[in-house]
């Protein structure tokens, strides 16, 4: 059973990207069907995978009949088919937000017919990297989440788009280059690149050459998964992404480095031989990224640097090296994929609704929309780490664990996680503040917006005299009519005026904080609200999951499932 | 079979060639640069399958004798990619290309906002345009309360050296 499910994670996906190629634009209706369907086929695939994963252990199928050292194998263990459940799970949830998206905005803006194909492209990629049994099928499935994110990432082709498209581009091919020679290497070594012999292999090598190759290929996943010296790329290129993508991007793309940091550190090298530098690391991670987020004031900038900062506690929890630090490691990333996730979707929705992410230019969200308040007050909590929520139990786990640990370095990162956490909630905390909180005139619309708007004509200017009393205080009759048609016609004007500056520095976006109050579209705000609801389920399901973690963190130590996995019953050469 | 030192000398070579085109700033030369690291790559994982030997076909050689085949068909498959990768790098410098062309147009266009807006005399509009907070004081369709519009404009305009607060002051926006 579960061999013959294995491979659909990655089939599926791709060959229901070639059918929504086909069906392409002219008939969008069945491509948003068929992309939606075939994600919730993956998804349910993965709920069956990892519920017989965890009931009978690690299994590996080698595609192509090809006996096993050999052919490409594909391993499904608790950890890889944990992971294809939250990825397929925040897949979908993104997919049907993008849906909401497309069908409120009319689908001129995107070219939709694209997006669909590659977004499922990507999470075919983000699948193979999961099950891959063998590093170079490793790269292979990393080379096709990448690609399939430039386009992602590039969508459109605007100018704020392809500079920091060209950034992230030229980050992701390095780290690729990185890892596709330390695989040449890794050959060269041993004479394999099947992980499980490479396990039983690599430990025969002088220690010299492990620790070369062992970090290659950790500076090639650091930089994938934004650890600290290598993390400078990210802040700077996800924000600009429409939201979907910064969604799914936050979510999933950063965890598959870190996945594959979790497959080097236990099956390849389990020595521990770099586990101090990873300590450093997460610590600089944690404390570097949290105080990035505290010093920004958009909302995207401030959800990428937290992004980065938790990235810390994961490689804490995998350089504790134990299996209490390696359950919470895995919990962790399993909580922060749909915490992540969620927190973008609803700066999606505050970009809708308050026409602009910058906190300096909100105000009064909470009364204008209390839903969306909700929406963005449970999941930022979370992130945060205050008690009932799942971020308190895996943040919990892993200093636990670092106390046990009982060594300096692990307290002094104990520490700098607290620290961490508590800067998480200042910095989600200034956003509920001036976003939601206060009233809408007391906004700080400074100097230089008030210039902009004036700017960009008398129209824009007039705006915020009736924002104080919201939507109703609106002039109402034929003249607002048109004085809102002209206001659109401004501001269409002033886009494409200020398109060579990046929407997020506060600029680009001038004078569209008077948009007036419009419903969000309901499917958005649904998608979002299930994606909440998920990241609840999380804790009350925390129970099972983090026992599913636990068994997951012993089979990593233990390494024996996943090797004998691969090798069946034929015994290891 | 012998080692060979040439591929190894060839692999470090541009490797250094390709990460220095790889600093430029130009992006061609970083398009340059990553083909460079691309083929050292593939040359590395070619000589990782040890020296060359003879068409691992059966009954063409002997075992002993043949080439690894499966550093070729990393390399093949690395090949692939890198072709793949290339064409959309070249694809995004063109569009970045153009786009900046298209700033000069750009300016062109703030230009004219400037040049339309200078030649406005404000006798020349018609207050119906105007949005109702902008209209002179006593015109007829005014919507909100005058002296509200003043307060508004002058709480949105506090601290701006301007003794006219029906007109917005015109200034440019700093880049």
């Amino acid at each position: 059973m579960i061999r013959v499910l294995t491979p659909l994670p990655v089939l599926l996906p791709l060959l229901g990207a070639a059918a929504a190629l086909l069906v392409g634009g002219r008939h969008p209706r069945i491509q948003r069907t068929l992309s939606v369907l075939v994600l919730s086929a993956v998804l349910v695939v993965s709920v069956v995978l990892l519920m017989l994963a965890d009931a009978d252990g690690a299994d590996a199928i080698s595609v192509g009949g090809w006996p096993v050292p050999l052919g490409i194998v594909l391993v499904v263990d608790r950890l890889s088919a944990l992971m294809l459940v939250v990825a397929a799970t925040v897949a979908l949830g993104v997919l049907v937000f993008a849906v909401g998206q497309g069908a409120a905005d009319g689908d001129e803006e995107t070219p939709i017919s694209i997006f669909h194909p590659t977004f499922l492209v990507l999470i075919a990629g983000v699948a193979n990297a999961f099950l891959a049994g063998d590093l170079f099928n490793l790269y292979v499935g990393f080379e096709i989440l990448l690609t399939a994110s430039y386009v992602l990432l590039t969508l459109g082709g605007s100018a704020p788009r392809i500079r920091a498209g060209i950034t992230y581009i030229i980050v992701s091919l390095l780290s690729s280059i990185l890892f596709l020679a330390a695989i040449g290497l890794v050959y060269a070594a041993t004479g394999t690149v099947n992980m499980a012999q490479l396990a039983l292999r690599l430990a025969e090598l002088p220690e010299g050459t492990q620790l070369l190759l062992q970090s290659m290929l950790l500076i090639a996943f650091c930089i994938k998964a934004a650890v600290f010296p290598l993390s400078a790329w990210l802040p700077d290129s996800y924000p600009t992404a429409p939201a979907p993508v910064t969604a799914v991007f936050a979510g999933l793309l950063t965890k598959v480095g870190v996945y594959a940091i979790i497959r080097t550190q236990t099956l390849l090298f389990p020595g521990g031989a770099l586990d101090d530098v990873l300590m450093w690391a997460a610590l600089a991670t944690m404390l570097i990224g949290i105080l990035g987020a505290v010093a920004q004031t958009d909302i995207r900038r401030i959800l990428s640097f937290t992004l980065v900062s938790h990235i810390g506690y994961m490689i804490f929890g995998i350089s504790l090296a134990s299996t209490a630090g390696l359950a919470g490691a895995v919990f962790y990333v399993v909580h922060h994929i749909a915490i992540q996730t969620t927190l973008f979707l609803v700066a999606g929705l505050i970009e809708r609704q308050g026409g602009s992410t910058g906190v300096d230019r909100l105000g009064g969200l909470a009364k204008a929309s209390p839903l969306l308040a909700v929406l963005y007050f449970v999941p930022a909590m979370n992130l945060a780490g205050i008690p009932p929520f799942s971020g308190f139990i895996g943040k919990f786990g892993l200093l636990d664990a670092g106390i046990a640990d009982g060594g300096w370095l692990p307290l002094v990162l104990v520490g700098a996680g607290a620290v961490t956490s508590l800067l998480t909630l200042l910095a989600i905390s200034r956003v509920w503040n001036r976003a939601f909180w206060r009233p809408r005139a007391q906004s700080p619309v400074g100097d230089t917006d008030a210039a902009a708007a004036a700017d960009a004509g008398p129209e824009l200017s007039a705006a915020p005299l009736e924002e104080p009393d919201g939507p109703d205080g609106a002039a109402g009759g034929s003249t607002a009519v048109r004085s809102s048609a002209r206001r659109a016609a401004w501001q269409r004007h002033t886009a494409v005026a200020t398109a060579t500056t990046p929407a997020t520095d506060g600029l680009g976006d001038g004078g569209s904080a008077d948009r007036p109050l419009q419903p969000l579209p309901r499917v958005m705000v649904g998608s979002t609200a299930v994606m909440v609801a998920v990241t609840v389920a999380l804790t009350a399901l925390a129970g099972p999951l983090y026992g599913i973690a636990d068994r997951a963190a012993e089979d990593l130590r233990d390494r024996g499932p996943y090797i004998d996995a691969v090798f069946g019953g034929e015994g290891r050469p | 079979m012998t080692p060979t030192v040439v591929l190894p000398v060839i692999v470090g070579v541009l490797y250094a060639a390709g990460v220095y085109l790889l600093l430029d700033r130009s992006l061609t030369r970083v398009l340059l640069g990553f083909l460079l690291l691309g083929n050292a790559t593939n040359l590395l994982l070619l000589s990782s399958g040890g020296a060359a030997g003879l068409a691992p076909i059966l009954g063409y050689a002997e075992p002993e004798e043949m080439s690894d085949s499966l550093p070729q068909a990393l390399v093949l498959t690395a090949i692939v990619i890198t072709f793949g990768i290339a064409a959309f790098l070249l694809a995004i410098i063109y569009r970045s290309w153009r786009l900046v062309r298209q700033e000069v147009i750009e300016v062109d266009e703030e230009d004219r906002r400037i040049a339309r807006r200078s030649d406005t005399d404000a006798d020349d509009i018609d207050p119906d345009d105007l949005a109702p907070e902008d209209r002179p004081a006593m015109h007829a369709d005014t919507f909100a309360a005058d002296n509200e519009v003043e307060r508004g404009l002058a709480r949105q305009y506090a601290g701006m050296a301007s003794d006219d607060v029906d007109l917005p002051p015109t200034r440019r926006r700093k880049r």
